[in-house]
C-alpha cells in the first residue's frame, strides 16, 4: 500500500517501497492557477528533505519546489516539460520527480494525510 | 490589510470571487477568471479594468503651463486642449519620480494622472514645486475613480453598453461628456497595447458604469494580473520595474517623451549630460533560448559569467508563447542578437536581446 506524507509547503511523496513519487498538491495547484513551466532536478540528481529542488511557474510567479525526501531523482516526469498544465490538472497523476529513497523518511518532520487536511483547512 | 486602501468597486470585486491582493497599498484583484483568459479577452476583445487606485492631480492657475512645463519631460507649451502626454516628472539627477499621462484641460488647467503606489510622494513633490506660483492643486485621487475599457471590441462596448460615443477620439485625445447629469472624462489611452478607453468619473457613476458592463456579458473584468502581462507584451514600462528614481528616461528607452530642446525642466541638465558622456546602462528585450522564465530581480550574466545587468520584468508570453523578458542591463550589450545569460536559480540560461517592442500594439491612430 502506498502512503502519502506532505510538507507545509505544499509537496507530496507518495511512497511506494523505495521509491518517493514527488509533486504539488491539489491544494497548491488550486492556489496557482495555471502552471506554465516546472523547472525539476535532472536524473542522478540528488535531492534531501527540505531542500528547495526547483521551481513551479505560474504565469505571475516562480514558487519554489521543497523536497520531502532525501535520495537521488531517477527520474524527472519530462511530460511536464511540454505540458506543464498537467500539474494545474491533475497534480496528482502529474508527480514531478521520481525519486529513490536514500534515507529514511523524516515521520517527525512530515504531514500525514490528515494533519495535511486540518492545516489546508485552516 | 487593515490599513490597505479600496477602490469603489472592491466588494463587487470580492462578490464576483476575484483573488485579490495588496498592490501600492490598495487592495486590489488580481485576477478573475484567470490571467490568461483576461490576457486574451482583451487582445481579442474587450477587457475592463477597476483603475481608480490611480491618482489624479489637478493644477490650474496662471502659472499652470509653465509649472507642469518645469516638472514634466514631455512639452505641454502649444498643446491643444483635449490632447493627453505621456512622460515623466524627474529629480534633479535625472532619476525618475514617476511617469504620468498630463491631459490639457484648459490654457489654465491640466490634469495629472500619476502612479497609485506614487500619490503621497507625488503631490508632495508636486506642491512644494507650486510655491511661489499663481497656481492651485487639487488632489482629486479620493474623489475620482477610474475604469479602463480595452481591446479591439472596446469602442463598441463603450457605445452600446455605457452609451458613450467616443469612436471619434484620436489616440491620446480625450473629451468630457455629460453622464446622468455628471461630467465624466473619457480618453482614448490605456496600459495594454490595444486600442481602448480610460473613464474618469465619481465612484458612485463608476460603480453604475461597472454594473452595466457586466451584466451586458459584452467584456470580460480583468485584473491586475494580465494588466502586467499586457503592458509588459506591448514593451510599456512599469514604475517599480522598469523605471525608479535610480533610472533616468534615457536608460529606459523613453528619450522620445523627453524634450531636450524645451528650454529647461527638472532633470534637464543631468539628462544632457548623461547623454554627452554616453549611457552606461539600457533597458532591452531578451528572449530565452532554453526553457525557464526570467523574473524581476534576476542576475543578467555575460557569456563569462559576470554580471551585467538585472531583469525588470519577465513573462512567459501569452500573446507569443515565448519566454521574454525586459532587462537593465550594460549598454556593451544592449545591441540586437548580442548573446547574454539569465540566472534562474541553479542555471544560468542562454538569452538573446531582441525588440523590447515585443508585440506590436494596435491603437487606433
Amino acid at each position: 500500500m502506498a502512503n502519502t506524507y506532505y510538507l507545509p509547503s505544499h509537496e507530496y511523496a507518495r511512497i511506494d517501497g523505495n521509491i518517493a513519487y514527488v509533486g504539488i498538491t491539489r491544494y497548491a495547484a488550486s492556489q496557482l492557477g495555471n502552471v506554465v513551466y516546472v523547472d525539476m532536478p535532472e536524473e542522478g540528481d540528488d535531492v534531501a528533505f527540505g531542500e528547495e529542488f526547483g521551481a513551479i511557474e505560474s504565469v505571475k510567479a516562480a514558487s519554489d519546489l521543497f523536497s520531502p525526501v532525501t535520495g537521488a531523482v531517477i527520474q524527472p516526469n519530462l511530460q511536464l516539460i511540454d505540458n506543464p498544465r498537467l500539474v494545474s490538472e491533475d497534480p496528482e497523476a502529474a508527480w514531478i520527480i521520481k525519486v529513490e529513497l536514500s534515507a529514511p523518511l523524516d515521520l517527525d518532520k512530515l504531514l500525514t494525510e490528515e494533519q495535511y487536511q486540518a492545516l489546508i483547512a485552516q | 490589510m487593515e490599513n490597505l486602501k479600496k477602490t469603489c468597486l472592491h466588494d463587487r470585486h470580492e462578490a464576483m470571487g476575484a483573488l485579490m491582493s495588496p498592490f501600492a497599498g490598495w487592495h486590489m484583484p488580481i485576477q478573475y477568471a484567470g490571467i490568461e483568459e483576461e490576457h486574451r479577452a482583451v487582445r481579442g476583445g474587450c477587457g475592463v479594468f477597476d483603475v481608480s487606485h490611480m491618482g489624479e492631480v489637478m493644477v490650474s492657475g496662471a502659472d499652470a503651463e509653465a509649472m507642469v512645463n518645469d516638472i514634466f519631460t514631455n512639452d505641454v507649451r502649444d498643446m491643444p486642449d483635449g490632447k493627453i502626454l505621456y512622460g515623466m516628472m524627474l529629480r534633479e539627477d535625472g532619476g525618475v519620480i514617476d511617469d504620468l499621462l498630463v491631459y490639457k484641460i484648459a490654457a489654465d488647467k491640466f490634469l495629472l494622472v500619476i502612479n497609485a503606489g506614487n500619490i503621497d510622494k507625488d503631490v508632495d513633490w508636486i506642491r512644494s514645486q507650486a510655491q511661489g506660483r499663481d497656481v492651485v492643486i487639487d488632489d482629486l485621487c479620493d474623489s475620482t475613480a477610474q475604469l479602463a475599457v480595452q481591446g479591439p471590441k472596446a469602442s463598441a462596448v463603450m457605445s452600446e453598453v455605457l452609451g458613450i460615443a467616443c469612436d471619434s477620439l484620436d489616440f491620446y485625445t480625450f473629451e468630457v461628456h455629460d453622464y446622468e447629469d455628471e461630467k465624466i472624462l473619457v480618453s482614448r489611452t490605456g496600459y495594454t497595447g490595444e486600442d481602448g478607453f480610460e473613464v474618469y468619473a465619481s465612484p458612485r457613476l463608476i460603480a453604475a458604469m461597472w454594473d452595466r458592463l457586466m451584466d451586458s456579458q459584452c467584456c470580460l473584468p480583468c485584473g491586475l494580473g494580465c494588466r502586467d502581462t499586457l503592458r509588459f507584451e506591448a514593451g510599456l514600462p512599469l514604475y517599480g520595474d522598469e523605471l525608479t528614481e535610480l533610472t533616468t528616461p534615457l536608460e529606459a528607452g523613453l528619450g522620445m517623451f523627453v524634450k531636450m530642446d524645451k528650454p529647461s525642466f527638472i532633470g534637464k541638465d543631468a539628462l544632457a549630460r548623461q547623454k554627452a558622456e554616453g549611457l552606461q546602462r539600457k533597458l532591452v528585450g531578451l528572449e530565452l533560448l532554453a526553457p525557464g522564465i526570467a523574473r524581476h530581480g534576476y542576475q543578467v550574466l555575460d557569456p563569462d559569467g559576470n554580471e551585467i545587468g538585472v531583469i525588470t520584468t519577465g513573462y512567459r508570453s501569452i500573446t507569443l508563447g515565448k519566454s521574454i523578458a525586459l532587462a537593465m542591463i550594460d549598454s556593451r550589450f544592449a545591441p540586437l542578437d548580442t548573446l547574454v545569460q539569465v540566472q534562474i536559480r541553479r542555471k544560468a540560461v542562454p538569452a538573446t536581446v531582441i525588440k523590447k517592442r515585443f508585440y506590436q500594439p494596435r491603437y487606433k491612430k
